[in-house]
């Protein structure tokens, strides 16, 4: 098969597992796709995790811990399918806390009150799960089938987080202006989420069909999914400009893309206390793998 | 299967896992669990794949046990076993002029 042999086969809708023969630039551009995917899971529970001793109520701690859980899991099944790709779990997690791999731009951010964690949970997790859908058809197959778990897991989780919301917004008047307060500092990261709008012809991850929508397709859906949800609640979406045309496209101020640049390159505000959280925890439990690997032996 | 083996860490093993959803319904590949023994590889694919109740019974298999066969050969077309041997399209036509009737539908 040749190189572009395989771009038709999979721009037909043609999948390919492990041990299928494959261009080298497919499947880098899968390792760096799926490394990143990986390390976003593994890094998104760092924001939560700081809210697991100060969850209001036991039932609330039991749920966020439950789906730190659920996320570090997803970082797991993902590691061990860029492994089979060829980079091991160890070369993945020297290159994330060396910084020299990315992950997503809205774990970079602190995580300031309960009304952050409740944001979070609904909104990130949903503009994450629009980008997870659009995984599910992945020409890559492995990748494909992890995927229906993620998304399962992921959607009693936008559950917790409206939840959170709700429960909130119909407490006093100050656990709204958490609620509002913290959509307003996280509105930004989340315009900013799914990347610029390149078109999806020229996005080399839309091209090998890694991915099966464009980016600006991913926030539109998020914005025509959650802005009404967002305003049912009486909470203002800090961006004048946001409406939807009669074509049914919403209209929104240009999200700060020098933002985006900056903070996904490792100078987000929280970026270097979480990575060395990472080194930290990673060094104290060398043992751990140290022994299983031992004791096996 | 097997090749992709030699990128894993040393000292663990692949085992490919498999859930059913259901009673009665077919085992399907969720995905993959590395790990040393298969004393381990029975915990991650229990914590992985069956810990918020998604499956009712998993296959846990090694990698190296997982004969794939991916190649049939038709040498000698036996196309009358299959629906494709019978294009009946030309030969109806032509027996429907000969009979000078239409289509069904069209009647």
């Amino acid at each position: 098969m040749t190189e572009q042999e395989f771009l038709e086969y999979v721009q037909s809708g043609g999948q390919v597992e492990t041990d299928d023969w494959m261009p080298d630039d497919y499947r880098a551009k899968l390792i760096k796709f799926i490394e990143m995917h990986g390390n976003s899971e593994l890094m998104g529970v760092l924001p939560e995790r700081e809210w697991i001793l100060r969850a209001p109520t036991l039932q609330r701690k039991l749920a966020l811990t439950a789906k730190v859980q659920d996320e570090v899991g997803h970082a797991q099944l993902i590691y061990r399918v860029v492994e089979d790709l060829g980079k091991p779990r160890e070369r993945c997690l020297d290159d994330l806390v060396s910084g020299k791999s990315k992950f997503h731009n809205v774990f970079h951010y602190p995580t300031e009150t309960w009304g952050d964690v409740g944001v979070i949970a609904w909104l990130v997790d949903a503009a994450a799960i629009i980008s997870q859908k659009a995984l599910l058809k992945c020409s890559y197959a492995p990748y494909a089938r992890i995927m229906k778990k993620i998304c399962w897991e992921e959607s009693f989780h936008i559950l917790h987080g409206r939840d959170v919301i709700l429960t909130m917004m119909n407490g006093t008047d100050e656990q709204r202006e958490l609620v509002q307060e913290a959509l307003t500092r996280w509105w930004g990261p989340l315009m900013q989420f799914h990347g610029n709008p390149i078109s999806k012809e020229e996005d080399p991850m839309f091209i090998w069909r890694i991915k099966s929508q464009g980016n600006e397709e991913a926030r539109q859906q998020f914005l025509d999914g959650y802005v009404p949800q967002i305003w049912e609640l009486g909470l203002t979406v800090p961006d004048p400009n946001l409406r939807k045309n009669e074509d049914g496209v919403w209209e929104y101020t240009e999200p700060d893309w020098a933002e985006l640049k900056h903070v996904v390159t490792g100078h987000g505000p929280q970026t270097a206390e979480r990575l060395e959280l990472r080194r930290t925890t990673r060094a104290e439990t060398e043992w751990v793998r140290r022994t299983v690997l031992s004791e096996a032996a | 299967m097997g090749a992709p083996d030699r990128f894993v860490r040393s000292g663990v093993n692949v085992y490919e896992v498999f859930r059913q959803e259901r009673k009665g319904q077919a085992f399907q590949h969720a995905g993959s669990v590395a790990a040393p023994d298969s004393a381990f590889a029975e915990a991650y694919a229990r914590e992985q794949y069956g810990r918020r109740g998604e499956s009712v019974a998993l296959w846990v298999v090694p990698r190296d046990s997982v004969l794939e066969i991916d190649e049939f050969v038709d040498e000698l077309q036996k196309n009358y076993h299959r629906v494709d041997g019978y294009p009946l399209k030309e030969k109806l036509k032509e027996a429907r002029e000969r009979a000078g009737t239409a289509a069904p539908a069209d009647r």
